[in-house]
């Protein structure tokens, strides 16, 4: 899987989350603006990022991209 | 294209009513609204109905003659509109074209919602389907959670900030405590906005609107015939319907509505008004920084200052532009099917001085904005006296 780099445009912490993801909870999704263009919406795994952290894409799970900070 | 006027409105109470089903409700409010237009059931001309999720919240489908029928409204087209949260507000511009296309005179809509039958887990699943559901919901998104983003991000371009989101949160909870439809009549405080139980960051449990209960109904005719029905008919003055993507991620920028500012243009232009022209208004706070970005995209405000607007009292019921003057989505409630119906038949009370304790004082011109979703959809109607 070629690396895939990006920007968080925007972000937020779940708390109540949907039945399907209550178990994850709390959890950080985001926005990312990728390198090569666009935006996708994103899990970010490990420390918690803020808007203009770089983050690099670490797995494709279920169609679900997740990022960590660079 | 003729001119058209609200004849009759109705609606329930908002609220969690465990012994209701949701044909009850949109029936009582469709009677109500036939008895205030002077109008039997046998006399309506077409149907529409506006609802949501009524299959996953019920599971009965094929809706809208299962209501117009139970009404009485027999034989005529009965047709369900969906458009997330602007459901019934979309039901209410397909009626407004058919009357305004000279295609019906009497026309009724009812939006309806029935909520609180499933836990609110399950509820946050099927409101999240309003969203894209193979990006942004299937990574773990909720309604709230896409809110909260556009919150961030509008906090990080503009420096609003959470005693602004709050402050919209405090003065809906003030307005529909004089609101006895409300679903939650209750005054809060700032501090209680500001610690409230956390959802998704930046928003709490007090920037949430309601799970709820309802039905409104709405009754339209030709503006040239409202004399013969109804009880002081109220004018559609300007309204339009806009779309624009789904997902936040194919936005350019989440801060901003071009849904909202391309119906509000064009309802403007239909009526000749501008933002100043509006005494008040019903606008579609699903979350308290959705009123924030409204006020901005509405053109009451230059784009950010929807913040400190709102947190200088100005939206407040007896500051210069009263906004939610019933309580909003967030303390009237957001049975999410009725919400775009319930919002006219508030804006139409304003107009007709009905309002009590909750009357503003311009109230020859309001606005009602309602929205689908993360903005897919908005409806923008503009009221005033016949």
């Amino acid at each position: 899987m070629n690396p895939i780099y990006g920007t968080v445009y925007t972000e937020t912490v779940v708390y109540s989350a949907p039945e399907a993801f209550a178990k994850d909870a709390p959890y950080q999704t985001a926005i990312i603006t990728l390198e090569e263009g666009g935006r996708v919406t994103a899990r970010i795994v490990g420390e918690r990022v803020a808007i203009g952290d770089r983050v690099v894409r670490v797995e494709l799970r279920d169609e679900v991209p997740y990022f960590k900070r660079q | 294209m003729r001119p058209v006027a609200v004849i009759g409105t109705g609606k329930t109470p908002f609220g969690a009513f465990p012994g209701r089903d949701l044909r009850s409700l949109a029936v009582e409010a469709g009677e109500k609204c036939l008895k205030d237009g002077h109008i039997a059931p046998s006399q309506v001309e077409a149907f529409y109905l506006g609802n949501f999720a009524g299959p996953a919240f019920t599971g009965q489908n094929h809706l809208a003659p299962y209501v117009s029928m139970a009404l009485g409204v027999e034989g005529v087209p009965s047709t369900r509109i969906e458009n997330a949260c602007a459901s019934s507000g979309s039901a209410f511009y397909q009626a407004w074209t058919a009357v305004a296309g000279g295609i019906y005179d009497t026309v009724l809509v009812v939006g309806v919602e029935k909520m609180t039958s499933r836990p609110t887990p399950q509820v946050s699943e099927i409101l999240g389907s309003a969203g894209d559901f193979s990006g942004e919901i299937r990574a773990g998104n909720t309604f709230a959670s896409l809110f909260a983003m556009i919150a961030r991000r509008h906090m990080h371009q503009f420096g609003t900030t959470r005693a602004h989101l709050a402050a919209v949160a405090v003065k809906n909870h003030a307005n529909g405590a004089l609101n006895p439809d409300a679903h939650m009549r209750r005054v809060i405080t700032l501090e209680q906005a500001m610690a409230g139980k956390p959802v998704a960051d930046p928003l709490n449990l007090y920037d949430c609107s309601l799970i709820s209960d309802g039905a409104a109904a709405v009754l339209l005719a030709p503006a040239d015939r409202a004399a013969d029905f109804g009880r002081k008919p109220v004018r559609v003055l300007g309204i339009a319907q806009a779309s624009d993507s789904v997902p936040l991620d194919r936005k350019e920028d989440i801060t901003t509505f071009p849904a909202v500012r391309r119906a509000a243009q064009k309802a403007y232009g239909m009526a000749g008004m501008g933002p100043r022209d509006i005494g008040f208004a019903e606008l579609h706070d699903c979350f308290t920084i959705a009123e924030i970005v409204a006020l901005e995209d509405l053109g009451f405000v230059e784009r950010g200052q929807g913040g400190p607007y709102s947190a200088e009292g100005r939206t407040a019921l007896r500051g210069e532009k009263p906004i939610n003057p019933s309580g909003g989505l967030k303390s009237k409630g957001h049975p999410v099917g009725a919400t775009g119906a319930a919002q006219i038949c508030d804006v139409v009370q304003q107009i007709r001085c009905e309002a009590g304790d909750r009357q503003v004082r311009d109230a020859a011109v309001g606005l009602a904005q309602n929205l689908g979703g993360s903005g897919g959809t908005c409806v923008v109607t503009i009221l005033g006296a016949l």
